[in-house]
C-alpha cells in the first residue's frame, strides 16, 4: 500500500491553502506589562504568551509541559487571574498585565537576594516539590485561588449554601479542588495543599 | 563493617536530619533552569515528523514544500542525516535508515529559525510509505510468545524449586487467579528536551537524562568521537521516572541537526509524540497460582507472567521477580513469556518488575487470605521466610513484618470486620486493604571527589543527577557526616555535568546509595590528610578523589532488599461506580533514612503514581493504526491534587551494615510497589466485587454493583 502522511483529499487542499508562503509568518508589534515592564515585541501570531516569554524574553519560570492547557505547569496571572500562557496568542493579550513566578519576590530580604511570595516560603517551608518543574505554574495557580476565594468564586466542592459572592472559605477540599488544574507527577500534592494553607493563613491573597 | 563509619562530629550529626532542599530557592522563583531553558546566540528549534504507520517502508520524502516556508533551515531525513555508528541500543539509530518499527517512530526532523516555523514545516513534509500488515494486539496466546533467557535487571526468565505443579495439585487450598494491567506511561512533567551545539569538534549538550555519563558515551559512540570532545549538561531536570534513564531520542536528534545546521539547536519534544518514544511500562498479563494449608501456610507458589517488546529491542518487565523474594514457598515456578510487536519500546517505568508484579502477587494473597478467613496481615507473617527463597541467601535486613504490625497500627487497620460490603454510607461502600511492598538493593561504583579549601571550605564533585530526588542535599550531609563536620553548609556540591567524574545514573533507587559511597570515600581519606596535615593549607587546598567500583561490584553474601506495607482505605459509588481513596497510609524498611524532610517526599509520590496505577493510569494501543490512543495529559490520567486525600508515609529506621557506609537502602521506588494492590484489596472489602484488571475505573466497576 501506497500512502502518505496525509489523508489524500486533505493533500489538495493542504497544497493550496500553503500558497502564498509569505502569510506564515505575519508579524505584529505588541506590548505585554510583564511583572511590571512593558516590553514591545514584534512577533510571530503563532506565538503563545507562553513561547514570548520562554523564547523572546528569557522568563523560563513558567514552564511547558504539554502545551496544550492540560497540565497548568505554564500558569501565569493575567491582569490578576491566573491563565494556562500556552493557550494564549501572545498577540491578542496585547497590552496585558502579566505577572510570572519571577515577578512574585519583592523587595530585598536582608541576606541572600529578594523577599519571597508567602506562597515561595509556604512551598520551601512544606517541601512542596521535588523536580521543581510544576512549581512555578503551582505557585502562580495558587496566588489565583487566593484571589479568587477571596473575591468569592465558588468551585464545584463549595456547597451551594454558601453566599454568593462573600469570600470563600479554603478549606482542604478547596484547595484541592482549585488546585487540580496542575499536575504534578513527583506527587508532592498533600505538601502543596498544606503549603497553600500556610499562606491563606498569612493572608497571602494580599501579599 | 566493625567500626562506625562516621566519626562523631558535634552534635547534631547531620545524616538523618530533615535538611531543606538546596536548590528550593531557584525552584520557586523561577530561576533553576531546565533542559530547554538555555538559547545560545543563533539557536535554532527543531520539530520531529513520527511515522504514521506501525510497519513500512519509506519511499520518499518529500521535503521541498516545508523548505519553502519562511524560517526553515533543513529537514534532516533518513537520506541526508548524519550517519551514526551503531550502540547496544537500537532506538537511537535515528533517520538511518528506511524501516519504519512502529507508529510514531520518527523519519525526519524540521529545523528552523522560530518554533512556530519548526512546528509548522513539520506538517508539510511530505513522507511516503509501503506499509505492511502490523499486530500490535498484546493477548493470551499471542503465537509469537517466548520465552527469554533473561529479563530486565538480569535476572533469569524462569526459575523453579521443588515441584509446583504436583505440590499445587496436592494443596488441599488453591488459588489461581490471572490479572493484568495495560501499557502505562512515565509522563514526567518536564518533556525530554535537548539543546546541542558543536564548537570546533567539542559538541556541548543540555539533555534532560538522569544520567549524563551514560548519554555522553553513547553521543561520543554515535558520532564517532572520543569521550573528552562532548559535554552533557543535566543540571534540573524535570522528573524521568525511568523514561531518562539512558539517552532518547531527542538528544541524538538535537546533536545531528546542530552537526548539519551548524548552529545550536533546541529540540524539546511535543508531550503528543512522547508517548511512542521515549519508553512505557509494558502490559503484563500475570497469571498466579498458590497452593495452601487450611491454616495458611503457602507450599507452592507459582507467578506466571506474558508481556511484549517492540521489534527494535528486547525489554522484558521482570514482573516475576519479586515473587522470588516475597513469601517461603517449598515449592515454586516463577517465569516470563515475551512476545515482539510492532509496538513502540517499552523501557523502565518506576520500579519496573516490582510494580506490576506485586500487584498481582499482593492481590492474590489477599485472595487467599479471604478463601481462608484469615487477616491478610496475620497471612503474610505466617508466610515470612527465613532467608530469601529463591537463593537461600540470608537477608540484609528484613522488616516486612514490623512494617505490617506497626503500618496496622498506625492505620487502625483492627478491629476489622473481614465481611465485604457490609460498609455502607448512603450510597457508598467502604473497605480497607492492605498489600506489601518490596524494591532491591542496587549499587553500581560512582567516582567522587572531595576537595578541601584553604580557608575552611569543602567541595564535592561527581556526576550525579538530582531529578528531584534532593540530591545535593542528602550527598552535602553524607560528606559533611564523614568529614566529622556537624553541618553541611560548608560542603559545595557540584553535580549534573558529565565532566565530572563518573557516576552512576538516578535509577534503580541507586543513585544516594552509589553516589554516597563515594562521596563517603573521598571525604573518609580527605578527613585522614587533613588530620595528619599541620599548619595551614596549601593555597589551592587539598584534593581526594575516590573510585567505588570495586566495593560495588563485589557479590554480597546477603539478599538486600527494602520492603514495606500499604494500607487503603476507599469509597466505592454504587450509582456511578466511582473509586476515591479516602487514605493510604505506607510503612517501609529501607535501611538507614538519610533525609527524612526528601524522604517522606519520595515515598509519598511513589504512592501516588500507585494510586494513577490503580484507578485511572492506562494506555491502549489501537488495533488499526497501531498507536497509543492516549497521548497527552487530558487522556491519560495522571492522579491530580482532588485525587490525592490523606496520605502519608512513615517509615522503621534499620541499622544494616550489609550495604554501604550510610546503611541506606533505595527509597525512590518502592513507593509505587503494593500501592494499587491495596486499593484492590480495599475494593474487594469495600464491594465484595474481585476486580483483576487495572486501572479500577468506573465501567468496569458499575457492572458488578
Amino acid at each position: 500500500m501506497e500512502s502518505t502522511n496525509q489523508p489524500a483529499a486533505a493533500d489538495a487542499q493542504a497544497t493550496a491553502h500553503r500558497q502564498p508562503p509569505l502569510a506564515y509568518d505575519a508579524r505584529s508589534e505588541l506590548v505585554l506589562h510583564v511583572n511590571g515592564t512593558p516590553y514591545t515585541l514584534t512577533l510571530d501570531h503563532r506565538t503563545t504568551v507562553l513561547d514570548a516569554l520562554r523564547e523572546h524574553l528569557g522568563l523560563t519560570g513558567a514552564k511547558k509541559g504539554c502545551d496544550h492547557g492540560q497540565c497548568g505547569a505554564c500558569t501565569v496571572l493575567v491582569d490578576g487571574r491566573r491563565a494556562n500562557s500556552c493557550l494564549l496568542l501572545a498577540v491578542a493579550q496585547d497590552g496585558r498585565r502579566i505577572t510570572t513566578i519571577e515577578g512574585l519576590a519583592h523587595g530585598n530580604d536582608g541576606a541572600d537576594g529578594e523577599r519571597l511570595h508567602p506562597l515561595q516560603e509556604a512551598f520551601l517551608e512544606r517541601d512542596a516539590l521535588q523536580c521543581g518543574y510544576c512549581t512555578p505554574g503551582q505557585i502562580c495557580s495558587a496566588v489565583g485561588v487566593l484571589t479568587e476565594a477571596a473575591d468569592g468564586f465558588p468551585s464545584h466542592v463549595t456547597p451551594y449554601t454558601a453566599a454568593s459572592g462573600a469570600p470563600m472559605e479554603l478549606t482542604p477540599d478547596e484547595i484541592r479542588e482549585r488546585m487540580s488544574g496542575n499536575l504534578c507527577r513527583c506527587g508532592a500534592y498533600p505538601r502543596i495543599v498544606e503549603a497553600v494553607g500556610d499562606a491563606r493563613d498569612a493572608g497571602g491573597a494580599e501579599s | 563493617m566493625t567500626h562506625d563509619p562516621f566519626p562523631q562530629g558535634t552534635p547534631p550529626h547531620p545524616l538523618g536530619n530533615p535538611v531543606a532542599r538546596r536548590e528550593g530557592r531557584e525552584k520557586v522563583t523561577g530561576a533553576a533552569r531546565y533542559a530547554a531553558e538555555h538559547t545560545p546566540p543563533d539557536c535554532a528549534y527543531a520539530w520531529p515528523v513520527p511515522a504514521t504507520f506501525a510497519r513500512a517502508r519509506i519511499t520518499g520524502v518529500e521535503t521541498s514544500e516545508a523548505l519553502a516556508l519562511p524560517g526553515v533551515c533543513a529537514v534532516l531525513t533518513h537520506e541526508n542525516a548524519p550517519r551514526l555508528d551503531s550502540t547496544d541500543d537500537p532506538t537511537l539509530a535515528l533517520l538511518q535508515e528506511d524501516r519504519v518499527p512502529h507508529r510514531g517512530w520518527y523519519v525526519a526532523l524540521v529545523v528552523a529559525d522560530s518554533l512556530e516555523a519548526a512546528r509548522d514545516a513539520a506538517s508539510a513534509v511530505r513522507v511516503t510509505y509501503e506499509s505492511a500488515d502490523h499486530d500490535v494486539r498484546f493477548r493470551a496466546g499471542h503465537p509469537g510468545l517466548y520465552e527469554p533467557e533473561s529479563v530486565n535487571g538480569g535476572f533469569p526468565g524462569i526459575r523453579e524449586r521443588g515441584n509446583f505443579e504436583a505440590a499445587y495439585a496436592a494443596s488441599l487450598i488453591k488459588l489461581d487467579a490471572t490479572y493484568s494491567i495495560p501499557p502505562l506511561h512515565n509522563h514526567p512533567m518536564e518533556p525530554h528536551a535537548s539543546t546541542a551545539w558543536w564548537d570546533d569538534g567539542h559538541l556541548t549538550v543540555y539533555d534532560s537524562s538522569q544520567g549524563a555519563t551514560r548519554v555522553r558515551d553513547d553521543l561520543a559512540a554515535l558520532f564517532k568521537i572520543g569521550k573528552g570532545e562532548v559535554t552533557v549538561v543535566s543540571e534540573h531536570v524535570g522528573g524521568g521516572f525511568g523514561s531518562k534513564g539512558t539517552p532518547r531520542p531527542q538528544v541524538v536528534l538535537a546533536a545531528m541537526a546542530a552537526l548539519h545546521t551548524g548552529r545550536p539547536v533546541k529540540l524539546a519534544l511535543p508531550r503528543g509524540q512522547m508517548a511512542a518514544v521515549v519508553g512505557h511500562r509494558a502490559p503484563t498479563i500475570q497469571r498466579v497460582r498458590i497452593g495452601a494449608t487450611t491454616e495458611g501456610v503457602i507450599t507452592a507458589l507459582a507467578h506466571e507472567i506474558i508481556t511484549y517488546t517492540s521489534t527494535v529491542s528486547e525489554f522484558v518487565e521482570q514482573a516475576a521477580v519479586p515473587a522470588r523474594v516475597m513469601y517461603a514457598a517449598p515449592h515454586s515456578r516463577t517465569a516470563h513469556r515475551v512476545t515482539a510487536l510492532d509496538v513502540p519500546s517499552p523501557s523502565w517505568m518506576r520500579a519496573p518488575g516490582e510494580a506490576p508484579g506485586m500487584y498481582a502477587l499482593e492481590s492474590a494473597v489477599d485472595e487467599l487470605a479471604v478463601l481462608l478467613d484469615i487477616d491478610p496481615v496475620e497471612l503474610r507473617v505466617h508466610n515470612e521466610p527465613e532467608t530469601e527463597p529463591d537463593s537461600g541467601r540470608p537477608f540484609s535486613s528484613r522488616h516486612l513484618v514490623g512494617c505490617l504490625r506497626e503500618g496496622a497500627n498506625r492505620f487502625g487497620w483492627l478491629p476489622r470486620d473481614p465481611r465485604p460490603a457490609v460498609r455502607r454510607e448512603g450510597d457508598l461502600l467502604v473497605g480497607t486493604g492492605v498489600a506489601a511492598s518490596t524494591y532491591p538493593v542496587f549499587l553500581a561504583g560512582s567516582v567522587a571527589e572531595a576537595h578541601a579549601d584553604a580557608d575552611g571550605g569543602y567541595r564535592i564533585r561527581l556526576n550525579a543527577t538530582d531529578i528531584g530526588t534532593g540530591a545535593r542535599t542528602v550527598l552535602a550531609q553524607i560528606a559533611a557526616a564523614a568529614l566529622g563536620a556537624s553541618s553541611e553548609e560548608r560542603v559545595q556540591i557540584e553535580i549534573g555535568n558529565s565532566d565530572l567524574p563518573p557516576a552512576m545514573l538516578a535509577g534503580g533507587s541507586a543513585g544516594t546509595g552509589s553516589w554516597g559511597w563515594a562521596v563517603h570515600r573521598a571525604c573518609t581519606e580527605l578527613a585522614a590528610r587533613l588530620r595528619d596535615h599541620t599548619g595551614p593549607l596549601p593555597a589551592e587546598g587539598v584534593t581526594v578523589t575516590a573510585d567505588t567500583g570495586q566495593e560495588a561490584a563485589a557479590k554480597s553474601p546477603y539478599a538486600r532488599h527494602a520492603f514495606g506495607a500499604q494500607f487503603a482505605e476507599v469509597q466505592v459509588d454504587t450509582v456511578t461506580g466511582e473509586i476515591r481513596v479516602r487514605r493510604l497510609l505506607g510503612m517501609f524498611a529501607a535501611g538507614h533514612i538519610l533525609n527524612p524532610r526528601t524522604a517522606r517526599s519520595q515515598f509519598i509520590g511513589g504512592m501516588t503514581m500507585g494510586l494513577g496505577m490503580a484507578l485511572t493510569e492506562s494506555s491502549g494501543l489501537d488495533a488499526a493504526f497501531g498507536d497509543f490512543a492516549e497521548r497527552d495529559l487530558a487522556s491519560y490520567h495522571v492522579p491530580a491534587c482532588a485525587d490525592v486525600p490523606a496520605i502519608e508515609a512513615h517509615w522503621l529506621d534499620e541499622r544494616d551494615p550489609h550495604l554501604n557506609p550510610m546503611g541506606s537502602k533505595g527509597i525512590g521506588e518502592i513507593g509505587i510497589v503494593g500501592t494499587a494492590a491495596a486499593i484492590g484489596n480495599a475494593v474487594h472489602h469495600a464491594t465484595g466485587v474481585r476486580l483483576r484488571d487495572l486501572p479500577l475505573t468506573p465501567d468496569k466497576v458499575l457492572p458488578h454493583l
